[in-house]
């Protein structure tokens, strides 16, 4: 992987040089990059839609969609043609500005944090040696998006969806924050290179891990999924704070929640499942991308399997777990990890 | 120059933004400004080298303290006809502390003197590190007592707004999951016409 790397990337960049000269290069170049990064990562986020559908279909004895295509694999296709083709209504008493500006502030930053994530050793966009807390600063906006939503759509379902989603992120980010710093405090470093550089003699979820049962069940609270899937109670608050979206526009909300699962599945196998490294020394033959992709889709496979699996859970114990559970007991295991380090002079 | 593109991009968007907080009508829009000047910001605070700056920047103020005000000003039922009178008569006093804090800012600003181009660190340690070092080492006590301050105000908010409803029922977890079949369900023989008692 390497090796065509090193062989390839001089020839395209005295190409790109001559083409766009030296001062527009490096700007057509990062443009490139994204590019790159975000097809692979927008086509996952299609088609987990596909895997979703599929998976609880046969988790519930049916075979799920399989008109379009063989399999069923163009439904992606066909959802995205029928969302761009149906008409978007608007509420009458809707801020509009607002409420257009709301799904795209739900789906940027979910595609903004890809840019930290690597892939292997070299296959990164922007190694900055912060990623860490630019991940966590990133995720936090996406609350921005579901209250914009909720409050533009001048609507008490939307209104309240917002209200209860944006409280359950807030809290659910405190306890994901909190489960990280362990692996931080092992790692000694934020980017996430030399996080998964250090798990090389064992993953972090050895040693971590309750931490890493907390922060799956955080990152399923964070993403509003069942069994944490209150903001869109559809039997109380008819959508949540998707009830006054219609067609394309809700389309981009539910394309920002998939890669927001996407991107916490990457990083949990990159912060507790030892990333692109293989279980066992023998199997290294298996390129690390494709272990990386095991990992992630594993997490991404226990989302859908909770989804199948477990019923909604009630608001006031939503809030309890969050803070009177996950809250002390992440303190506490950063508090052991500390001292743990310091006893075998370690830090 | 690249980086003084970017840079004048950014502050331009961040004095616009800052201006909108003030100016738009409508509280809701003046809060996603003040987010939005928060953002651009933090953006300039990636130009400087700060990146860690930046990081909680975004992290603590739009995160959570901006989300918190947007909360608020969402819940709040403003008449905005009666807001504008009461602007008026604010005015000279709002205009008062604004002069204090220019005047405060002009002082401050005059005094210290910063080399141009002087980096914040060194360049080979990366700022968060730095950071770390310095304010568990010479900064320790200082930063020892701020955080003793904001775990003041933490309790005191807490303790402000607790009420302790007697009447309110409580569930506890763990009593309900000890619960047994015995406990909870019994079978009566109902004469018929009498109901159960």
């Amino acid at each position: 992987m390497s090796e065509i790397l090193q062989t390839i990337l001089p020839i395209v960049h005295s190409f790109g040089g001559d083409l766009f000269g030296p001062m527009l290069w490096p700007l057509v170049w990062t443009v490139v990059k994204i590019m790159l990064l975000l097809a692979p990562v927008l086509l996952m986020v299609t088609y987990i839609t596909l895997a979703e559908r599929k998976i609880i279909g046969a988790m519930q004895v049916r075979p799920g969609p399989n008109r379009a295509g063989l399999f069923g694999i163009l439904l992606p296709l066909a959802d995205a043609v029928k969302l761009m083709c149906k008409e978007t209504i608007l509420p009458k008493h809707a801020d509009l500005k607002v409420f257009f500006l709301a799904p795209a502030l739900t789906l940027v930053p979910a595609l903004m944090t890809w840019a930290v994530v690597p892939f292997s050793p070299d296959l990164i966009v922007a190694d900055i040696n912060v990623a860490i807390l630019y991940i966590m600063a990133i995720s936090s906006l996406g609350a921005y998006g579901v209250l914009m939503a909720g409050w533009a759509s001048n609507s008490r379902y939307a209104f309240l969806g917002a209200m209860r989603s944006a409280s359950q992120m807030i809290s659910y980010e405190v306890s994901m924050g909190f489960t990280l710093i362990p692996v931080i405090m092992l790692t000694g470093s934020l980017s996430l290179i030399d996080v998964v550089e250090a798990q090389k003699d064992v993953w972090n979820v050895v040693p971590l891990l309750p931490m890493f049962v907390i922060y799956f069940i955080s990152v399923v609270a964070e993403t509003n999924r069942a069994p944490f899937d209150l903001p869109e109670a559809e039997a109380e608050l008819v959508a949540g704070f998707i009830t006054e979206y219609s067609a394309m526009s809700s389309g981009v909300f539910f394309m920002g929640e998939y890669a927001n699962i996407v991107m916490v599945s990457f990083l949990g196998a990159l912060m507790f499942l030892g990333g692109w490294l293989p279980p066992l020394e023998i199997l290294s033959f298996i390129p690390g991308l494709i272990w990386l992709g095991i990992k992630a889709g594993f997490l991404m496979f226990v989302f859908l399997w909770l989804r199948a699996t477990f019923p909604r859970y009630r608001y006031d114990q939503l809030m309890r777990l969050g803070w009177k559970v996950f809250l002390p007991v992440s303190l506490f295991w950063i508090f052991l990890t500390g001292l743990t380090l310091h006893l075998f002079g370690m830090a | 120059m690249v980086a003084d593109i970017i840079f004048y991009l950014f502050a331009t968007i961040t004095v616009v933004a800052a201006l909108g907080v003030v100016s738009v009508k409508n509280q809701v829009h003046s809060v996603l400004f003040l987010v939005l000047t928060f953002f651009t910001t933090a953006a300039l605070f990636v130009l400087m080298g700060a990146e860690f700056l930046a990081a909680i920047l975004v992290m603590v103020y739009m995160g959570a303290v901006a989300i918190l005000f947007l909360f608020v000003v969402m819940m709040l039922d403003v008449e905005f006809a009666s807001l504008k009178k009461e602007a008026a008569r604010y005015l000279p006093l709002g205009l008062a502390v604004g002069l204090v804090i220019l005047f405060e800012m002009v002082v401050i600003i005059t005094q210290i003197h910063i080399e141009p181009g002087a980096a914040a660190v060194a360049s080979d340690v990366p700022n968060t590190l730095e950071i770390g070092r310095v304010l568990y080492t010479k900064y320790l006590l200082p930063f020892e007592i701020a955080s003793v301050i904001l775990l003041v105000a933490l309790i005191g908010a807490v303790v402000l707004t607790f009420r302790d409803r007697k009447l309110a029922k409580r569930q506890s977890v763990s009593k309900q999951h000890a619960r047994t079949r015995e406990q909870a369900v019994e079978l009566k023989k109902v004469a018929s016409g009498e109901g159960a008692s």
